[in-house]
This record gives structure tokens, C-alpha cells and sequence, in this order.
């Protein structure tokens, strides 16, 4: 899909590179070395080929492999999602499960309502509000992400603090609303009336029967919310000015460097595909009847 | 008083918060059950027996409140107790089993887990509280319990879960056992294990049981008391005996009616019904509130509400004539015309029917060489326990799915494609089918109206000024008026919808409808009604029907000839009077003693050990040599029987001999309610 988007887009790959004043002939060599006159099918097969054997190719603009780049910036994407997830999944989680413990009380209709009107914005605008209030008037947190050279990790941490937050702003809706409704269908259910009607302490009764049926759906929300997690990252890391996957993605988007961009959204799209499966497993892990479904 | 009662209620009163408003739902209900007594509490749906139970847990939906009365529990209000003190009660001396088991118990831990929790409150832990749970495992005589503790629910088969949550209930050695609905849903034959079980455990422990349920056999074999509920009232109350043998309220003679009994049949007469509705939850109540759907109802039941009179021996009838309740006349007539016996050819003809599924890479014999013919205005009942093979052989016919080659399924003489999409258009219209859940069955968005000029278009072909007419006639055939065509299905009570959607398999002239469990969801008296209905279609237009439902008195109500079916093969076919009057199949004898029935005293029934066996892997032999209990040898596991005529028509597929059968049969000359 990717690599097909990148070929009709409009534009010669050589022309990009060496600028309108280049020579017609110079553009053509180039076009040859690069093999981007070669069939559409015959590069299709070639970079699949190459990238299942680990070579992702060259980049057009920096004339060097793209493998590096892509798993540097997916390093320090991975390092600003992970920072988001840690914080969103337990809060978001804890809120979902607080909300629908307290149903229809104040506190619910405070975090329901908080959290969908946080999900509803879109990222760049609570970022924006959030480098306002904490990098420029309250100077708390670097409104850049890129750390200084050689940074240890708590002053990672430190910059990633501010980029992560409007991630988890978004994020947090979500979880937080699937937790809930999780956590309502567990306690209106038969075996819970089974579990309170046993006499057991309602800390029993949450801990052991209700939050593990109720958390199940939850945790395939958060898996499909990890890609969006990774894939998010774009505007993100623009505004932050952080050298992760999306800004690579962005920046390869802008200077026509197709084997940068493919090699960045094959990526993206395996970390999702991991992510996914990751999440699948956990789920039978958790559910017995699919455990045992796939055993049979 | 002198002996201490395990339940009392006094004016107990419940309403549900609906809308801004409360909603009465229980009204005034007093109710005593003294130690170790089992006490009935029947009624329809929506009269409020749940609520009872769940008012004596304190358990009740969160827009539920009791607004007045009182319950105690062992001498202790109930309504008194603070958070820790509602536990312990819970923890000690009341438990509950419901409908349902499946949801009843955690999906996600183990059955063992389950049950070693309620030890480990009264704080015994560790190897003493497994120990603990495996003995209330053979308490309930499950079959290899150190596995079952290992399991997870849905791994258990229905029966094996209600044994669970029936083990779990009494863990804690409980005064109060209340058992709400705990059958329903269940297969017959697992139906009659449970209540065993439970008839069983009674004898054996001191529990008193307040056991709420729909339907009144079950009621009558379980308890010494029973009291009836309608619209949140206590109606009538008694001893079992005298209440179902002479009862003092018009509502517990018209229940008592509905039901199809002692072998009754569709050409000796109409089932009576009950008319009107259940008033509604908050209804208004001026008067008695039987007083709109009783033929006995005088001013006086309009205007003053009845007391619950006294009438000796403890009985109770909330009726100003309760002396006359049984002269309550019919509602429905039970006269019908006569029906003439047919020399017709079979209107279906099936011949050596099979269908193999493959299941893991293993075949899987749903059907396997069913041979069956029906003539026109017959109906054939199809009877068996889940798994049977009776809903693959329905779709069979429908073309729903395709069966092995070999086999053919004749409609008048005509061969019938396999598949319903090369079937002709006549074909299809004339193949048709009502289901259990007519909910599902309807599409929610539509009007009634245009459920039905749907079909009428479709099946009927029919437009314009044709349709109009014909959708009026169709309507009123079901007994529905205009104003029900305006509104969607939600609007309408089961039994309404249950009209609409056999209005619908009636729309392009049927020659037969295939009936799956069309009655099951439904309360006796409208299940009455409709069992009316379909008997009236079927005289005047005449209809087949396959009918299949696993209440065999129902299915002998309606049917002509009866299959019974197990692991997918026809053990017995034959006339319905010959194959329910015996002798008959072990398995067929199996199934009809274990129906309850209201008037029996001696428990004579035949247990089937076991599940029904994987028909992956069906047993050698007889497929039902397993769990008979009248195997004769070896020959039962090496040689499967053949179908031999016992009697002209009448088929049985076993290897004793039909003079055997009729022998060893004799004694007992069973008569389904």
C-alpha cells in the first residue's frame, strides 16, 4: 500500500533529489542507479525481498541505509510511548474501575465526563495548551523532547514528560470509559451475585471476581491503542521537536525519500501487528475458555 | 409460636424506581416457612417471585427499594443489619441458586477455587478446604470430582454447573435455601436428575427451601406448601396437595387449566387460556386484581379488594368467592369440530436423510438415516434431549443446510433441492418455520405491518388491494387486531410477538411449518393460547407441522406421530398414542418418567446415568447402550439395532423383543402431566 502510494505520487524521484535546474540526463542516471525506472511489480518484488532479509534499503536524500535511522528513531519513539503507556494504562485503568464503582455518583460523572472531553481534542491542541501553561508560563517542564547528549534517564524521563502528556490525554478517554463499562456489565453479573451472596467481603468480591472479567475487553483497547500509539506520534513529535519514527516518517514524506518512508510505515505497521498479538495472547492467558478452546 | 420459622415475611412491600417513579411490585406479601419445610411460590412472569427472593438477600437491582414490612431471617430482620452483619447472614445462613448456572458462575476460575472460598471465610484453608469442597462435590454426586475442581465452568455441561452452584449453596450449610427457577433451561431429563438431587439433599439436611418456579409440576413433587402470586399479591396459599387439587382462587384454577394434561390431545378439545394481561408493575390496583381476566368477577371484586380469607388448615384465598372459584367457566371453548381421518398421500416423504459435519477432522453425525412421512393436517413431534440431532433435522428440511448424498426429502411427490437456494419459490413458500425466541426472530425496526406485508409480498406475491385484504384476513387468523399492525415488536408481550411470527410462516400458504420450541419462553397461559392457535390453523388449512419442543405433554397435545430421536437416529417413530402409551423404546420410557407431573406421590423414576455421549464418537453397538438402564448384553455394545416394526406404523429400534418390552413395561403404566 505504502510503497504503492509512494509511486503514483507526483513527482521524479531524481528530479527531487538534484533539484529543477539539474541536468535531464544526470536526473535519468540517477533514476537507473536508484532503479526507479525499473517496473513497478520487479521494485515491488526487490524491496520486499530486501526487507525481509534485513535490508531496508537506501535513502534517496542522505545516500546512506535507512536501517539505522529507522531503528534509532524507533528507539526514541518507542521510548516516549512506553513513557505515555506506563502512565496512562494504571490511571486510566484505576479511573475506569473508581467511575463504575462509584455509578452515577459525582466522582463518576467527573471522570466520564472529563475523560471523554479530553479524549475529543485532538493532540496537537492539548499539546499546545499543555507547552503554554507548563514550558512557557510556568517554566516546570523543557518544552523541547530531545534531551542533551549523553542525558542519564531521569533527565530523559524529565523531557519526555511534557511530549507524553498529551498522548495520555487522549489515551486515557478510552481506557478509562472500557474499564468502565467493563467493570458495570461484571458487577451486574449472575456470578457476582453469586460471589456477594457467598458472604464474601466486597474487597474478595472485587479483587477476585469481578476485576478480571471486567479488565478482559479492556486489554484488547489498550493493544489497538498502542499502534495508535506509535502511529500518533507524528504530530507529536513535530511539535516537540523529537527525533522519533513519525518526525523520520514526516520528514522522509517531505524530501520524496520513499525507502525511508516505506521502511518507516512497514514499521510502524509491525509494531502494531506485534502489539496485537501481544495483546491476543495476554487475553487467552486471562480467559481460560479461549485457553482451553485453542488446546482442544 | 413455639418452633422458630426460617423465614418470615410481613406486609413486604418492594417497588422498583422506573421513570421518576416508584413502581409497586410486591404488595403486602406475608409468608412464614417454618424449619426445614419447602415451600412453592408459583406465578407468570412479572408477578414478582424473584423479587421475593432477592428482597431476602438484599439483593435487589439498584432502582429496587422495599418501601415497607418486614423480613427476618431466622428470627433476625433483615432489614436491620448493617454491611458486616448482611455478609455474615449471607456467609451463614442463607443461600441462594437461580436460573441460569452458566452465568452464575466466574467464567475465569477454577470450579475448585470457587468452592474452597466459602471455606476459607469460615477459616478453614489450604488441603482441609479442598478436601472440604470434594465432599460437597460427592455430596451432590458429581461424577469425578477431584477433575471437576480443576475445570472451568463453561468446560461442565448445564447439569454439572447447577450441581456446582447447588454444592456451592449448601458449602455453608445454610438454614434458608432458596431456590429460584433452578431448572428452567434445563433439558428434561437433566431436569429430573437436579430435582432429584434436590429432593435427595432435603432429606439429608435441615435447610429450609423456599423454591420459586413457573412450573407447577416441579412445584408439586418438591413441596409441602406452596403459595400463588399475582401482581405482587399472595393469592392463594395451601398445602401442595389441596391447592393443586382443589384450588380456592379463579388464577390457580386457570393456571391449573392451561396446562395439557394426562395425555390430553389437540381432537379431544381446546386447552383453556387465561385472557388479558398481568396488570403491569405499579399498576393501579382498585379491587381484586384478577378481577379484569375473571369470568367470576362481580361489582364487588371492582370495587373492594378481597382479603386473604381464611379457610382452615391453613389455607388462604384472597377471593370474595373463593367457595365458588372452581365453577370459574372457560375461556376458551373446548369443543372443536371432529376431524376425519385422511386417506391422503404423505405431504413429506423423507427417506434415508443424513448429515456429517466434520468436527476436529473427525465426522460428526448430527443425522444419520432418518426416514420419516407426514400426511397433510398431521403434525409429527420430534422429541429427544439436547443434542439429539431434532433442530439439524429442522434445518434439513428448510434447506438450510445441505444433507449427505443419498438420502431425499419429497414435498407432495416432488424431490426438494438440498439447498434452499435451488429450491422453486412454491418449494420455499411452502416449507416454513416459528421459532423459540420470537424477539430475535422479528426485526426490531420494523412495524408489524410491515413485517407482515413483507412476507405477504414475498411469499405470497401478492400487491395493492390482494395484499390489504389478505394481511386483515392473516392478522385475524393469529387472533391479532388493526392496532397491533402500527406498532414494532417491542411493544408487543411474548405470546403477541409469538402470534406475529406465525402469522409471518403463514403468509404464502404453507403446506408445512416447522414449529422449534415455539412455546417454550412463554407463560403457560399463553402458551396455551398458542398451542390453541396452532391446532385452529392447522384444522382449517390443513397444515403439517414439525413440531419440537422437549415439554413432551405439549407434544403430545399437538402431535399425531412422534419421533424420538438420540445421537441423531430415530430410536422410536410411531403414532403418538402408541409411542407415549407404550410399550416403547428404553429411551422413549426414560424421557416420560422423567417429566414431572402434578399428581404423583411415588417417585418412580428412571435415572439416565451420565451425559448424552459426543455423536464424534458415539458408543458401539446401540448408541444408547450406555446409559440404558434395561441392556439386556453384549449384543447392546457390539450390534446397533435395526428399526423393526413393532406394530403396524409403530417402529422401535432396540434389540428386546416388543413382547419383552410390553412386558417389562407393564407394571408401571406411566401418564405424562
Amino acid at each position: 500500500m505504502v510503497f504503492l502510494g509512494g509511486q503514483v505520487l507526483p513527482g521524479n524521484v531524481g528530479r527531487a533529489i538534484l533539484g529543477p535546474f539539474a541536468d535531464q540526463r544526470a536526473v535519468d542516471a540517477l533514476n537507473h542507479s536508484l532503479g526507479v525506472d525499473r517496473p513497478l511489480l520487479v521494485q515491488y518484488g526487490s524491496w520486499i525481498w530486501n526487507f525481509l532479509h534485513g535490508d531496508m534499503g537506501t535513502s534517496y536524500v542522505f545516500r546512506a541505509p535507512v536501517a539505522p535511522f529507522v531503528i534509532d528513531a524507533l528507539g526514541n519513539s518507542m521510548k516516549l510511548a512506553l513513557v505515555a503507556f506506563v502512565l496512562v494504562v494504571p490511571i486510566g485503568i484505576v479511573g475506569g474501575v473508581m467511575a463504575a464503582l462509584n455509578f452515577n455518583r459525582p466522582l463518576d460523572r467527573i471522570i466520564s465526563l472529563g475523560g471523554l472531553s479530553v479524549t475529543v481534542l485532538p493532540e496537537f491542541v492539548t499539546g499546545i495548551i499543555l507547552i503554554l501553561i507548563f514550558g512557557v508560563w510556568l517554566r516546570w517542564l523543557p518544552i523541547a523532547a530531545a534531551w542533551p547528549k549523553g542525558a542519564g534517564v531521569f533527565t530523559q524521563l524529565y523531557y519526555l514528560i511534557l511530549p507524553s502528556l498529551p498522548l495520555f490525554l487522549v489515551l486515557f478517554g478510552y481506557i478509562a470509559r472500557m474499564a468502565r463499562s467493563g467493570m458495570i456489565e461484571a458487577l451486574d453479573s449472575d456470578y457476582t451475585r453469586t460471589a456477594v451472596l457467598k458472604g464474601l467481603p466486597w474487597r474478595t468480591v472485587i479483587w477476585r471476581h469481578v476485576l478480571r472479567n471486567a479488565l478482559l475487553p479492556t486489554i484488547t483497547v489498550i493493544a489497538t491503542q498502542t499502534g495508535y500509539l506509535i502511529g500518533g506520534l507524528v504530530v507529536i513529535e513535530t511539535l516537540f521537536r523529537y527525533q522519533g519514527i513519525g518526525s523520520l516518517i514526516f520528514t522522509a514524506a517531505r524530501g520524496k525519500d520513499f525507502p525511508m518512508l516505506e521502511a518507516g510505515i512497514l514499521t510502524i505497521g509491525i509494531v502494531y501487528a506485534v502489539a496485537t498479538l501481544i495483546a491476543d495472547f495476554l487475553y487467552s492467558v486471562l480467559n481460560p475458555r479461549i485457553r482451553l478452546g485453542a488446546e482442544q | 409460636m413455639t418452633d422458630k420459622n426460617a423465614l418470615e415475611l410481613k406486609d413486604l412491600s418492594v417497588a422498583y424506581r422506573v421513570g421518576r417513579r416508584n413502581r409497586a411490585v410486591l404488595r403486602n406479601v406475608n409468608l412464614t416457612i417454618k424449619a426445614g419445610e419447602a415451600y412453592g411460590l408459583v406465578g407468570e412472569s412479572g408477578c414478582g417471585k424473584s423479587t421475593v427472593a432477592l428482597s431476602v438477600v438484599r439483593y435487589l437491582p439498584r432502582n429496587g427499594s422495599i418501601t415497607g414490612g418486614s423480613i427476618a431471617l431466622d428470627g433476625k430482620d433483615v432489614m436491620k443489619l448493617d454491611a458486616e452483619a448482611l455478609r455474615r447472614a449471607r456467609a451463614d445462613s442463607v443461600s441462594m441458586v437461580y436460573q441460569d448456572p452458566g452465568k452464575a458462575l466466574n467464567p475465569s476460575l477454577r470450579i475448585g477455587r470457587q468452592l474452597t472460598e466459602i471455606f476459607e471465610l469460615a477459616g478453614i484453608t489450604g488441603q482441609a478446604a479442598e478436601d472440604k469442597a470434594l465432599a460437597m462435590l460427592n455430596r451432590v454426586r458429581i461424577s469425578d470430582p477431584a477433575s471437576v475442581m480443576q475445570r472451568y465452568p463453561h468446560q461442565l455441561s448445564g447439569g454439572m454447573q447447577q450441581r456446582v452452584a447447588i454444592a456451592m449453596a449448601l458449602a455453608n450449610d445454610p438454614s434458608m435455601l432458596i431456590l429460584d427457577e433452578p431448572t428452567t433451561g434445563l433439558d428434561a431429563t437433566v431436569e429430573a436428575e437436579v430435582l432429584d438431587l434436590i429432593g435427595q439433599l432435603r432429606r439429608e439436611l435441615s435447610a429450609s427451601i423456599l423454591f420459586i418456579s413457573h412450573n407447577l409440576a416441579v412445584v408439586a413433587n418438591m413441596c409441602d406448601r406452596v403459595g400463588v402470586l399475582y401482581a405482587g399479591m399472595l393469592v392463594e396459599e395451601g398445602s401442595t396437595r389441596d391447592v393443586f387439587n382443589d384450588p380456592r382462587h379463579p388464577y390457580t384454577v386457570a393456571l391449573l387449566r392451561c396446562l395439557p394434561r394426562g395425555g390430553q390431545r389437540k381432537d379431544q378439545g381446546r386447552l383453556d387460556t387465561i385472557p388479558g394481561f398481568l396488570p403491569g408493575i405499579g399498576a393501579n390496583i382498585v379491587g381484586c386484581a384478577f378481577a379484569d381476566r375473571c369470568a367470576l368477577a362481580t361489582e364487588r371484586c371492582r370495587a373492594e379488594p378481597p382479603p386473604l380469607y381464611e379457610l382452615g388448615d391453613g389455607r388462604l384465598s384472597r377471593c370474595h368467592y373463593h367457595d365458588n372459584a372452581q365453577s370459574l367457566p372457560r375461556a376458551t371453548p373446548a369443543e372443536i369440530a371432529a376431524a376425519q381421518p385422511k386417506q391422503t398421500p404423505p405431504v413429506l416423504q423423507v427417506e434415508g436423510l443424513n448429515k456429517t459435519y466434520a468436527s476436529h477432522g473427525r465426522p460428526l453425525r448430527a443425522v444419520k438415516d432418518v426416514s420419516v412421512s407426514l400426511k397433510p393436517g398431521e403434525t409429527l413431534g420430534l422429541v429427544g434431549e439436547s443434542g439429539s440431532g431434532k433442530t439439524t433435522f429442522a434445518r434439513l428440511l428448510l434447506g438450510l443446510v445441505a444433507p449427505d448424498d443419498g438420502g431425499s426429502i419429497e414435498l407432495e411427490g416432488k424431490k426438494l433441492a438440498p439447498r434452499l437456494a435451488s429450491r422453486s419459490e412454491d418449494q420455499v413458500k411452502a416449507v416454513q418455520i416459528v421459532f423459540q425466541n420470537p424477539d430475535s426472530a422479528l426485526n426490531r425496526s420494523h412495524s408489524i405491518r410491515h413485517i407482515l406485508s413483507r412476507a405477504l409480498k414475498r411469499l405470497g406475491g401478492l400487491t395493492g388491494k390482494t395484499l390489504d385484504t389478505r394481511l386483515e384476513e392473516l392478522v385475524r387468523s393469529v387472533r391479532l387486531t388493526d392496532r397491533h399492525l402500527a406498532v414494532k415488536p417491542r411493544q408487543l408481550s411474548g405470546g403477541l410477538k409469538q402470534r406475529v411470527a406465525i402469522a409471518r410462516a403463514f403468509a404464502g400458504d404453507p403446506r408445512i411449518v416447522v414449529c422449534d420450541e415455539p412455546t417454550s419462553a412463554l407463560d403457560v397461559s399463553v402458551q396455551a393460547a398458542i398451542l390453541n392457535l396452532l391446532a385452529d390453523l392447522q384444522s382449517k388449512q390443513d397444515v403439517s407441522y414439525i413440531f419440537i419442543s422437549h415439554d413432551l405433554g405439549v407434544v403430545r397435545y399437538l402431535s399425531d406421530k412422534i419421533a424420538v430421536l438420540y445421537l441423531g437416529r430415530i430410536m422410536e417413530f410411531g403414532p403418538s398414542e402408541a409411542v407415549f402409551s407404550g410399550p416403547h423404546h428404553p429411551y422413549t420410557e426414560a424421557l416420560l418418567s422423567a417429566v414431572p407431573k402434578l399428581d404423583r406421590t411415588e417417585n418412580s423414576r428412571i435415572r439416565l446415568d451420565g451425559e448424552i455421549p459426543s455423536a464424534a464418537n458415539p458408543p458401539t453397538g446401540c448408541v444408547f447402550h450406555t446409559r440404558c438402564p434395561r441392556k439386556i448384553g453384549a449384543i447392546c455394545e457390539t450390534q446397533e439395532p435395526d428399526l423393526t416394526e413393532a406394530q403396524p406404523g409403530h417402529t422401535i429400534r432396540c434389540h428386546i423383543p416388543y413382547a419383552e418390552l410390553a412386558r417389562l413395561q407393564k407394571p408401571k403404566a406411566v401418564e405424562p402431566a
